[in-house]
């Protein structure tokens, strides 16, 4: 392989139903930052029915370049048209940096190109950086298992590739009326060839949890133990009208489902304020919450690595303080919603 | 049906602890366990094999430790266990993990056929995912991931119909057989194993297989050497200045608290227009 042939930074823009999701929009803006760096163009990849004008957006995001292939066979997404018709462009046209939201398609999408491609990709990252002298991408995240960040490179492959979980990068202004080069390819694939077949799409609508827009989030972790000490806190956040968030391991457990899941392979979140109750603090959490406003952390271990993270630490057993705090703030929201500027626990 | 299932021993990272201060791993402290989105693809096996009959065979790349992993699974009702173990196999990445196993698998193909592969969503230690695309891949056979429910295997007209998990939803997609899934928590609860399997697995000895067991392996792309990511630099995360404790006893601590949120004002102004 010859490496040197391999340049620009590359974002694959996933679309549904004709619509640019946001992780695509912010892997742009991480993208420039590496593509400066490099002095390279930064390009989208846009694959989908009918989905040519969405480069416009696209460009004004800052991508120089956008790849389309609009074709009715790849109008919904599928592993085996998605693979061929990203690989055919990799093979074509040879980026050095190929960065995917790591959502359920882009995942999945990412690790099969690899493959066909041959080459190395990185899960989960959450800090992008890039040694421009060795023009070696320096893609990081939380490591095994533990808090220590590592960093993942991949020397002698190209392009060098990796997924980052939507929400860790930040989006930026877009630039009206920005525009670019656009190149569209073809897809060699006809239908009758193919062995998949993508039969409905079943959208739950009823999003129950939504963590990402709160301004107020309640976490529990592991130390809450078990249900009752999980209803404990969804109590605690109902009388802040907050919402419930929680660690892996009570994921794990089987109390509440990954929605409310936050951190590496969970969701980032960045509320006015994070209530952090019966949680160790592992990076794979902290990934999630580091960014909120104000972060008050409750664990009956002075040494959680939590307080690192909090603005404010309370060494506390929670099945003593949480009950407490639910009551003194039910009595205070109560007295100050009868004020008129404060909204009902429990409302909307 | 032979149906194939891909599974790896992780150590328990829901028990593996760090110490603060060294910022190290205390790696004594994780039992390795069968992954457990693996015990549902292992699982799924089995229901599949109560009603299409055929055949569960589970395979596992580790070290000779993950013969317990291999016996786990003949717990849950896998008829046989391949283990392929071999230094030239250590410090693999996903690529160079997926192209072990497909040698394996095709071994096994040669022996007797392959009409599903099944591998979990990902596994505990990386949670990457990004095995079973890779297998998929170089088996040149599609892979579904991300799978909540099979709904429908016909196994004259070769096909499957499976859910497939998506941003807030799923898709129902068919495919024809062989393809790989990746499966979900969601699949299935693991049922309890009958006393018979747990006698059968006490007794089993999984096959175990080296790269010369295998056939023409290229052996560049095997382990680290095959591996194209590799790690760099490890460093603690960064730490803040510390959070201000806040002390007393219980009651004066909630006060407290109570006082802080309350003077942030923008928290509790009823919201327009929502
Ligand atoms: C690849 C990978 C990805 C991961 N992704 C994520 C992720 O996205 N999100 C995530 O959260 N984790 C993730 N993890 C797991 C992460 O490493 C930690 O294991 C997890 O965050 C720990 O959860 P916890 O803090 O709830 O539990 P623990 O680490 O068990 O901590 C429980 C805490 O509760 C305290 N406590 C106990 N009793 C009480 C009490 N009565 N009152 C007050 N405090 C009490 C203890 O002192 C302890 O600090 C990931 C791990 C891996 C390997
Ligand atoms: N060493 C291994 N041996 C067997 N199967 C594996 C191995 N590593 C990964 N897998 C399979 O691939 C899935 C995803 O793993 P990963 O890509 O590491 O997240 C796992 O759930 C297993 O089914």
């Amino acid at each position: 392989m010859n490496m040197d042939e391999y340049r620009g930074v590359w974002v694959f823009i996933e679309q549904i139903e004709g619509k640019v999701l946001d992780v695509g929009l912010e892997l742009l803006g991480a993208g420039k930052e590496l593509a400066e760096k490099l002095e390279v163009d930064l390009c989208g990849v846009l694959i989908g029915n009918n989905v040519k004008h969405l480069a416009n957006e696209v460009f004004e995001y800052g991508a120089d370049k956008v790849y389309v292939i609009d074709d009715p066979i790849v109008d919904q997404y599928r592993t085996e048209t998605y693979m061929v018709a990203v690989g055919d462009l990799v093979r074509k046209y040879k980026p050095e940096i190929f960065l995917y939201g790591a959502t359920a398609n882009g995942k999945d999408l990412a690790s099969a190109v690899a493959t066909e491609v041959m080459t190395g990709l990185t899960a989960d990252t959450t800090l992008l950086d890039v040694n421009v002298e060795k023009r070696l991408f320096e893609a990081s995240r939380p490591a095994f298992g533990g808090n220590i960040m590592a960093t993942i490179l991949c020397k002698k492959h190209r392009p060098q590739m990796a997924t980052v979980r939507p929400k860790v990068m930040k989006k930026q202004e877009p630039e009206t009326g920005r525009t670019g080069e656009l190149i569209e390819e073809t897809i060699s694939l006809k239908e009758e060839n193919l062995r998949t077949k993508v039969l409905d799409i079943v959208r739950d609508t009823s999003k129950k949890v939504n963590l990402e827009d709160a301004d107020i989030i309640v976490a529990a972790g592991k130390g809450i133990k078990d249900e009752k000490g999980l209803q404990m806190v969804a109590g605690l956040a109902d009388v802040l009208n907050g919402t419930l968030g929680a660690s892996r391991d009570i994921v794990e457990a089987g109390l509440i489902s990954h929605d409310h899941q936050v951190g590496q392979t969970g969701l980032t979140v960045t509320p006015k304020l994070y209530i952090a109750i019966g949680i160790s603090g592992a990076v794979q959490h902290t990934v999630g919450m580091e960014n909120s406003e104000t972060i008050i952390a409750i664990n009956n271990d002075p040494d959680a690595a939590i307080f690192n993270k909090a603005h404010y630490g309370i060494v506390a057993d929670a099945f003593e303080i949480v009950p407490i705090l639910t009551e003194e703030f039910k009595k205070a929201l109560h007295v100050e919603a009868e004020e008129g500027d404060v909204a009902h626990a429990g409302e909307v | 049906m032979n149906i194939l299932v891909c599974i790896k021993q992780v150590p328990d990272t829901k028990i593996i602890k760090v110490n603060p201060k060294t910022n190290t791993l205390d790696r004594s402290s994780a039992p390795a366990i069968l992954n457990p989105y693996d015990a549902h693809a292992v699982e799924e096996a089995v229901r599949l094999k109560e009603v299409h009959g055929g055949k569960v065979t589970v395979l596992s790349m580790g070290p000779p430790q993950a013969k317990a992993a291999i016996k786990k699974c003949i717990e849950i009702g896998a008829d046989e266990g391949y283990l392929i173990s071999d230094r030239r196999f250590a410090g693999a990445d996903t690529l160079a993990t997926s192209y072990a196993l497909f040698k394996a698998i095709q071994k096994m193909m040669n022996e007797q056929g392959v009409d599903l592969v099944l591998c979990g969503k990902h596994a505990i230690d990386g949670d990457t995912g990004q095995t079973g695309p890779g297998i998929a891949r170089r088996m040149e056979i599609p892979p579904l991931t991300n799978v909540i429910k099979v709904e429908k295997v016909d196994t004259v007209a070769n096909e499957i119909v499976v859910h497939r998990k998506i941003e807030n939803g799923y898709e129902r997609i068919q495919s024809t057989l062989p393809c790989l899934l990746t499966v979900e928590k969601e699949i299935n609860q693991v049922a309890y194993s009958p006393l018979p399997n747990m006698l059968r697995a006490a007794r089993y000895n999984p096959i175990i297989w080296t790269v010369d067991d295998l056939d023409e392996v290229d052996i560049k792309q095997l382990g680290l050497k095959g591996s194209p990511t590799i790690v760099g630099k490890m460093w603690p995360p960064e730490k803040s200045k510390g959070a201000e404790l806040i002390e007393g006893d219980v009651k004066k601590q909630a006060t407290e608290i109570v006082a802080l949120v309350l003077s942030k004002q923008e928290l509790f102004e009823v919201k327009g227009g929502e």
